[in-house]
């Protein structure tokens, strides 16, 4: 069976088009809106979502993510009930769901356990921000065992790391834009022409930018470089701010970054 | 599994990739320079002759006759410069930075001591520094806050979380992860990714070759058991690692059991944790099943934290070390018991030790030898243990 995932790029390939990744916490602020959210997304031109897992100590993300985590733990938000957003989603849409989550709620929840719900639900993929390429087997039997991809980073401080990460990735390569944490940036200090260059001699599959991308001004300079763009601390700052009210303004904004990129 | 920095399944190396190269960095630079010759003799001569080592081992002969068992000896690594076994670890790692040409240095503290010990250093070898430190613990330390700005570091609190030792870690790395080429990150204990768990503990084991050294000439034999407290582990590493190949020393860790663990409001991560993937390493950590990390409780700002270094946890696994643990109650009438009794004020961290080595120092014949290491000074703590006896002090 093909990975929607996959699938998405081939399309998109065929139709000459970048690829929208949006992000959304999942149970921010409750389980029923992030259903909304997810769906709205879709329907106003993002290719894949991520669904953020809350994690209590969310090393790699910027305080926006960070206020978002816990809002959706103090909504009582567990992988659980993540799973079954995702399966009353796929009754709703067929593009491709990734779980973007830290490396101990796969490891406590059970790796094994872990991989078979996403086979069953439908997850097409996952993002670990904490597990470096070095330590991948923790997951990567078990992920490819049950169809899941494993999504690789690489960051600008990669150096002769990139080519055997790129060169060992599936779905998509998940390239950070710049040092720090996520959140939104006003400009980017990286030389992308640089970094892109490095990881086109390598990668395996399409290379997609994220980290701070913001506006649709910037998704469209950023997509010129690779395969697609992901967006995520700016759209949960429209939920910060409209709360269980913001499906018709998240959608508008994934609106408005599409539109910028074709 | 990855291959390197392992202790059994602990361990590892879970970072961001944004500072798996620095990672790399500092373990090329560290494995460069932990034999090198000169490395060492500058090292040597800062404990020497800034640090004030080796510190003394003391007979403590009125514990030692009032508890009426083993024979005690107290390590007292409190009398080190800074008051703590703190700097050991910090001068390794500052020279390292220096060595690589790091100008920045950043540290987490929980009770105040690993900063303090940061700043100190920074101000000696003339780098910027900037300390995380959980606004909770701020609070509890303001004096430590006000030593560390006094020798010019910048300390920046903490809100998320517990705002916590755990919180001023996250917040450590997440400034890691931002200035990546120019900062070094000075982790306080045996914990975080390969190498910092060896490091640390490398830099930490002079304590027990030291110990080793002075029994041996104090007694003509090594010591029966060897208790230290336990948080994130670098004093008992310290204390505990050259006596790991002599079998007949038991070495015993003391943990936090705050207000009991049978309570939510612990520290004691070995005896009610369990195996988890946080700050780095695989390790034990409190947890819940979903694998959100618990806040964590005790008196002493230094074991409030939810994990343990992974050698701790393979020590344990192993067998090869027990753990116990000690209330905030225990641990403050040892604090008191000390200074009573030695006209020594322990570290309310060091304190657990002692409570520690009360209970199994009278279970013991008066042929043995049971050292404490005693982590450090308890000037900081005197402000808080006022406040759980209810005496009001004026601070003016």
């Amino acid at each position: 069976m093909s990975n929607r995932i996959d699938l998405c790029f081939d399309k998109l390939k065929a139709n000459g088009e970048k690829a929208l990744i949006t992000f959304v916490t999942a149970g921010d602020p409750d389980i029923k809106s992030t259903e909304k959210y997810v769906l709205s997304m879709f329907e106003n031109g993002a290719d894949i979502v991520e669904l953020g897992v809350p994690f209590s100590d969310p090393i790699a993300e910027g305080v926006t993510i960070q206020k978002a985590s816990l809002r959706s733990l103090n909504a009582k938000t567990t992988l659980d009930k993540i799973f079954l957003l995702v399966k009353s989603l796929r009754e709703k849409t067929d593009k491709p769901l990734l779980l973007m989550m830290y490396l101990n709620t796969i490891f406590v929840y059970g790796t094994e356990k872990f991989f078979q719900n996403c086979l069953n639900y439908q997850i097409d993929g996952v993002i670990v921000p904490d597990m470096p390429y070095e330590e991948k087997d923790e997951i990567l039997d078990t992920a490819e065992r049950y169809g899941v991809y494993n999504i690789n980073l690489v960051a600008p401080t990669s150096h002769d790391r990139v080519a055997e990460i790129a060169g060992n990735s599936r779905g998509f390569l998940y390239c950070v834009s710049s040092l720090g944490v996520t959140g939104t940036r006003s400009k980017f200090d990286t030389d992308f022409d640089k970094f892109f260059s490095l990881i086109n001699k390598s990668v395996s599959c399409p290379a997609c930018v994220g980290f701070g991308i913001s506006s649709p001004e910037q998704a469209k300079r950023m997509s010129s470089y690779c395969d697609g763009v992901i967006v995520g601390s700016a759209i949960v700052k429209i939920i910060e701010k409209y709360g269980s009210n913001a499906a018709d303004k998240v959608g508008e904004f994934v609106k408005s970054l599409k539109d910028a990129m074709k | 599994m990855g291959k390197i920095g392992r202790y059994g399944e602990f361990g590892g190396q879970y970072v961001p990739e944004t500072v798996m190269n620095a990672v790399n960095e500092l373990l090329a630079a560290y494995e460069k320079y932990k034999d090198d010759e000169g490395f060492k003799a500058e090292l040597s001569n800062l404990y020497k002759t800034y640090a004030n080592r080796p510190s003394m081992l003391y007979y403590a002969q009125r514990m030692t006759k009032d508890l009426g068992g083993a024979k005690i000896y107290i390590k007292r690594e409190d009398l080190n410069h800074t008051g703590a076994h703190k700097i050991n670890n910090v001068l390794g790692q500052i020279l390292l930075a220096k060595k690589m040409g790091k100008k920045r240095i950043i540290a987490e503290t929980g009770a105040g001591q690993h900063g303090v010990a940061t700043a100190t250093v920074c101000a000696l070898m003339d780098l910027e520094c900037e300390v995380y430190m959980g606004s909770e613990d701020m609070r509890r330390q303001s004096l430590n806050v006000y030593r560390m700005n006094l020798l010019g570091a910048k300390v920046t609190g903490v809100d998320s979380g517990t705002a916590t030792l755990k919180d001023a870690i996250n917040e450590a790395m997440r400034d890691w992860c931002s200035n990546i080429d120019t900062t070094f990150y000075c982790i306080g204990s045996v914990m975080g990714p390969h190498p910092y768990p060896e490091m640390v503990r490398d830099f930490q084991k002079i304590i027990s070759k030291e110990i080793r050294e002075q029994i041996k000439k104090a007694e003509g034999k090594l010591p029966d058991c060897v208790v230290a407290c336990v948080g994130g582990g670098s004093n008992a590493m310290g204390a505990f690692y050259d006596f790991i190949k002599d079998e007949s020393v038991r070495l015993v860790g003391a943990e936090a059991a705050g207000k009991g663990v049978d309570t939510d409001k612990h520290a004691a991560t070995i005896t009610k944790g369990s195996v988890g993937i946080f700050h780095g390493m695989k390790s034990l950590f409190l947890q819940n099943e979903y694998g959100q990390i618990d806040p964590v409780y005790s008196i002493s700002a230094g074991l409030d934290y939810p994990g343990i270094g992974p050698e701790h946890a393979y020590l344990y696994k192993t067998g090869r070390a027990e753990y116990v643990d000690v209330t905030d109650e225990e641990a403050v009438l040892a604090f008191e018991y000390l200074s009573k009794t030695e006209g020594i004020i322990p570290a309310i961290e060091s304190a657990h030790a002692v409570a520690a080595a009360m209970r199994i120092a009278p279970t013991m014949d008066k042929d043995k030898i049971l050292v404490i290491n005693l982590s450090g000074r308890g000037d900081k703590d005197v402000y808080s243990v006022a406040k759980y006896r209810e005496v009001e002090i004026d601070e003016q």
